[in-house]
């Protein structure tokens, strides 16, 4: 049996019984990468003699009996918005295209120490900010079931990665569905974890209040190992979640009896793509099958979402970025006038137009005359959008909706509808204004042979109640081993 | 719907964001920024009056951590990514006048 293409588990357990070795694992990820990188765009940098020196590394330790780690052996590809030591970490963005930053984040820290073998690290929109990986300055990433249609993003290129069988795991921000909409429209599993579940140090901040770091893979035991890994407290981050992590890869398989789902009738409405909505159908079906019980919930304010999140997010990213000054790293300006201009030439031809975008509404927002208006107000609702999710929580364990209104669309598509692109963002956005975690897995395809994908949703903290949920339906239905055809292969 | 929104008024926004805008970026940002803040319009819809604004989905105060000496990056590290630098500052154009 090939080893591209296998489960997390099933490679693990392969290299566990001596039937393989993270060297012929990682070689034969990284002549994927070789063969169809070009087509797909998901990698930004790679390093084939580095990933193959810790693949080697980990095979002595496997030899010589010594204990292992979760993740012992398996590439992992890595966003680039995660610092890596020694290796560019430039969030696609012109801004930081030669940055080499002298440390690791402490996700990257916890992988290494995992014995996980960094094999690359993956395009995305600049700084994070966009749906479609069409933001990157190093271009874009294509949907590996359609080179004519975007992977989603912002975390485009972990997903088309995986997707494409380039890596078995990789890892993603998600900041208002970076991980769970790219997941959904390659047909992969992908996770956000509840805010400050895994430590954001190293982590290029867009939203400080929304992002998180979490795991691509093409099953959700792989997704559970993944985020089992990278889980835990960390002091350089304030806001990192002091409690146990839970041994999410040994539950992953116990089905919840009992399971109450609630689906909100808000999120049936016009808009959503009639094969979507058969399919999330389906899926309910299918969970019915298993004894789960269906209610009707209300999130009445679901419908400000969009409006929230595009204020909070921009506002937040606008005071992120103006570190951004072209005086401790970052591109420099060759010509100016005085330090001010420095700082506002550097930054004007550093950013591409979307951050560009961001920051002026961000900065719009927070300004005398607005800061009321609309910064203010949207705390206040995000507040209105968390209560809404307690209310209903009281009644239901876990959230099913769709993870985006169609599949994917063409690249292209929102060229000059910046808020058409933001307005597809609707099904994902609330969970990280309320801190919730959520996966998407794949739930069906399209006519056009496109897949769609299916949302969960539960109270913070329960990643393992949303991974075992996401499991029941996964068991019983063949979404996720239906593989992208290779690029250039594409019909 | 679109918000009343000026090209000064952008203009002003970018000298706010530090960012030198071309005059055909200023164009598109005034016409895009007008209708994305014409969508969040639908805001004023609710009353929030009573709301307490929530500026982090986990609510904490004052983490604290014990003040202890710990290794920092070694000058040369912190230095190597800098546009400018002489190996021992960060160089930035002169700011004062005179000297």
């Amino acid at each position: 049996m090939s080893i591209v293409g296998a489960t997390a588990a099933e490679l693990l357990a392969r290299m566990e019984r001596g039937d393989t070795n993270s060297e012929e694992v990682t070689t034969a990820y990284l002549d994927v990468i070789a063969a169809h990188d070009e087509d797909v765009k998901a990698f930004v940098h790679v390093d084939r003699e580095a990933a193959l020196d810790a693949a080697r590394e980990v095979d002595r330790q496997r030899q010589a009996g010594e204990k292992l780690g979760l993740l012992a052996g398996l590439p992992v590809a890595v966003k680039d918005i995660m610092c890596t030591r020694d290796v560019p970490t430039t969030c696609c963005s012109k801004m930081l295209a030669n940055y080499v930053p002298p440390y690791d984040a402490h996700a990257v820290t916890l992988l290494r120490n995992a014995g996980a073998v960094l094999i690359g690290k993956t395009n995305m929109d600049e700084f994070a900010m966009g749906s479609s990986t069409e933001h990157s300055y190093f271009g874009a990433t294509r949907n590996p079931w359609d080179l004519e249609r975007a992977p989603g993003g912002s975390s485009g290129g972990s997903a088309a990665a995986v997707a494409s069988q380039m890596a078995p795991l990789a890892v993603g921000t998600d900041t208002g569905g970076s991980i769970r909409q790219p997941a959904g429209f390659c047909g992969v599993v992908g996770m956000k974890p509840t805010y400050g579940r895994i430590s954001r140090y190293g982590l290029v901040a867009f939203a400080s209040s929304l992002d998180q770091i979490g795991p691509f893979a093409s099953d959700t035991a792989g997704a559970a190992l993944l985020l089992e890994a990278m889980s835990g407290y960390d002091n350089r981050d304030s806001t990192c979640i002091d409690t146990p992590v839970h041994p999410y890869s040994k539950t992953v398989e116990e089905p919840l009896a009992g399971l109450k789902i609630g689906v909100a009738k808000e999120h049936f409405v016009d808009g959503l793509d009639p094969e979507v909505e058969t399919a999330i159908n389906n899926a309910l079906g299918v969970y019915e099958s298993q004894g789960a019980e269906l209610r009707e919930i209300s999130l009445p304010h679901s419908k400000y979402a969009v409006s929230v999140y595009y204020l909070i997010a921009p506002s937040e990213a606008s005071s992120n970025l103006a570190r951004y000054d072209g005086v401790h790293y970052g591109h420099r300006a060759e010509s100016f006038e005085n330090m001010i201009d420095m700082f506002s030439a550097s930054r004007g031809e550093g950013f591409g137009h979307e951050v560009k975008r961001r920051v002026m509404l961000g900065t719009y927002a927070l300004s005398a005359g607005y800061y009321d208006a609309y910064y203010l107000k949207a705390l206040k609702v995000r507040r209105l959008i968390r209560e809404d999710f307690d209310t209903a929580f009281q009644d239901v364990d876990v959230i099913v909706s769709p993870v985006s209104p169609t599949p994917a669309f063409k690249l292209g598509a929102h060229d000059d509808d910046p808020l058409g692109m933001y307005l597809s963002d609707i099904y994902t956005l609330s969970a990280n204004l309320a801190g919730l975690p959520g996966i998407s897995i794949p739930a069906g395809m399209s006519s056009d042979g496109l897949p769609i994908g299916l949302q969960v949703l539960a109270p913070p903290l329960e990643e393992d109640r949303v991974l075992r949920a996401a499991r029941m339906f996964e068991r019983e239905t063949n979404w996720h081993t239906q593989r992208a055809p290779l690029a250039g292969q594409s019909s | 719907m679109t918000t009343e929104l000026t090209r000064d008024e952008i203009q002003r926004v970018a000298v706010l964001a530090r960012l030198k805008l071309s005059d055909a970026e200023l164009d598109s940002l005034t016409s895009e920024l007008a209708q994305i803040l014409g969508h969040m319009d639908q805001l004023n819809e609710l009353d929030t009056e009573d709301v307490e604004p929530m500026v982090h989905a986990i609510e904490l105060k004052n983490v604290f951590r014990t003040d202890e000496i710990r290794e920092s990056l070694p000058r040369d590290e912190a230095l190597a990514n800098a546009p400018k630098s002489d190996g021992r500052y960060f160089h930035v154009p002169q700011i004062l006048e005179g000297s």
